[in-house]
Parts: structure tokens; C-alpha cells; sequence
């Protein structure tokens, strides 16, 4: 039996939290990730498997935040399902065996470092951080943008001051360097 | 320069990465192409000063391909099309 200890994306054995000025970063471990592409042809079956999911179907730029399986547009018949680590670890399998032959469905669990950017003053921070209008987003917004050359998403959740930012595992020392060090400089 | 992203919206141009002429969606035919086909689709290109199709990458966004339609002499975008659509109604990937 191998005695293997998990770490976080950042490498640490508990998620990272920095406060700057009433603004909290915090490491997210502990989220499934699968993405659901469909078929060629098959847009209409895909789409019916993904409103039995989420309730409904998350359009261009959006999301659909709810429990426990969650999920945002990544581009055209495209989309991201997020879900608790805990109770959904196997949901590319999951999703594979809902979804059949009418979309491809790729584990993206362990491609995704993400980091919550909660407080008064998150706007002023993902200002500096990317090319996004984040004061124009709602709740339920999904956005893809470059963070320090990284692309990113970032979904702006309920509340309003509270945004999640997904973004490439292997570079999330830099990914965190960069947002930590844009909340010192905007507040 | 703002490109009308169909779907997203008015986005920055920085976001975009040119991906050259939109005559490129007009592949040979592998089957039935001659060397010369070919030799034109990849080396011949047209220089229009005023209106030209370009495919343009969403990089920094969906990572969608469109297809822009501007003016080279003014920079006046007036079409903005997601390249599939286009290529689809070309009867290719149908």
C-alpha cells in the first residue's frame, strides 16, 4: 500500500487563503471537473441530457450555479460540469454514461486550479488582473479571459462580490502570484 | 479596433489573433485536387485594398474562429461571422 499525502494545486497540504484589505483569495480544492462536447449532429440529444442535468442549458456566457453538478458555456456546444470532489469523483463516468453517444466527454478534474476572490473591492482587483468588463457581469456570468497570459474562466457567483477563476493547473503558483499580487497594488 | 464577437459581443481586438485570409476555408478537394490547387490554396493570396475576409481566433476568449469582413483602407468592420457557419453553408462539415 502506498502512503501518498494530497496536495493542493499551489503544493500545500491545506488550501492556501491570502486576505489583502478585507479581500480574500482562497485556494478551491475539492472540485470535479468534466467537459461535455457535442456531437456532430447530435446538438439537440446533448442538449436534452443537459437540461435533465442543470435544469437548463447555460447559453453564450453563461453559467447555471447550482448543486450538486454545476456548469458554465465554454463555446459553441461546448460546456464545463463542476461538481463536489467528495460525492462526484467519477464524474466524467457519470457523465459518459448520461450523456451516450451524443457528446464527447473529456476528465478535466486534474487540468484546473481554482481560486475564489471574494470582498469589497474584487472588481477593482480583476480590473487590473484581465480584459474583462467585470463590473457589466451578473451573476451567473462565464467568461473566458487571459490572467497573466493564462487563459482563465471566471464565473461571477451569488454574491455579487464574489467571483471563482479557473485556471491551468500547472501554472497555478503563477496564477496565484499574479492575483495576489494585483489585491497589494488595487487595494 | 472592436471586433462584434456573434455570440459574446463587442470585444477588444487584442483578444483576437489574425489567422489570415478567410480563403483559406476553401480547401482543395484532396480527392480530385491537382498539385497546382494546391500550390495556389497555400501560397496565393489577394492584397485588396478595401474590403477583405479574414479568419480571426478568439484566444484570449471562447476560442472561437470567425470570419471578419474589413475594410483594409479604413479598418471599418462590417461583417463578423463564426467561421463554421460560414464553412457549413459551403456545404463543408455538414
Amino acid at each position: 500500500m502506498h502512503d501518498l499525502a494530497p496536495i493542493t494545486a499551489l503544493g500545500g497540504t491545506e488550501p492556501r487563503i491570502d486576505t489583502v484589505a478585507g479581500v480574500t483569495l482562497t485556494e478551491k480544492p475539492g472540485l470535479a471537473l468534466a467537459s461535455i462536447a457535442a456531437r456532430h449532429g447530435k446538438e439537440a440529444a446533448c442538449r436534452k441530457h443537459l437540461k435533465a442535468l442543470l435544469g437548463s442549458v447555460p447559453e453564450p456566457g453563461k453559467a447555471k450555479l447550482r448543486d450538486p453538478e454545476a456548469g458554465f458555456w465554454m463555446g459553441p456546444d461546448f460546456w464545463m460540469i463542476g461538481a463536489p470532489f467528495d460525492s462526484h469523483e467519477d464524474l466524467a463516468a457519470q457523465l459518459v454514461k448520461r450523456f451516450g453517444t451524443s457528446a464527447s466527454v473529456t476528465e478535466q478534474t486534474d487540468a484546473w486550479a481554482a481560486f475564489d476572490l471574494q470582498g469589497d473591492g474584487m472588481e477593482a482587483v480583476m480590473e487590473l488582473c484581465c480584459n474583462l468588463d467585470i463590473r457589466q457581469m451578473q451573476t451567473g456570468d462565464a467568461q473566458r479571459t487571459s490572467i497573466h497570459h493564462l487563459g482563465c474562466y471566471v464565473i461571477r457567483r451569488d454574491p455579487t462580490d464574489w467571483v471563482r477563476i479557473l485556471g491551468p493547473r500547472s501554472s497555478a503558483g503563477s496564477l496565484h502570484h499574479a492575483l495576489h499580487t494585483a489585491m497589494k497594488a488595487a487595494l | 479596433m472592436i471586433i462584434n464577437h456573434p455570440l459574446l459581443g463587442p470585444r477588444d481586438s487584442a483578444e483576437f489573433v489574425y489567422m489570415g485570409d478567410a480563403a483559406l476555408i476553401d480547401r482543395p478537394d484532396p480527392d480530385t485536387a491537382s498539385p497546382e490547387d494546391w500550390h495556389d490554396y497555400a501560397y496565393l493570396r489577394d492584397n485588396p485594398a478595401g474590403e477583405h475576409r479574414e479568419l480571426w481566433f478568439h484566444e484570449g476568449g471562447d476560442r472561437s474562429w470567425l470570419v471578419v469582413t474589413r475594410n483594409t483602407v479604413t479598418h471599418e468592420i462590417s461583417k463578423v461571422e463564426l467561421a463554421r457557419d460560414v464553412a457549413r453553408a459551403r456545404g463543408r462539415s455538414t
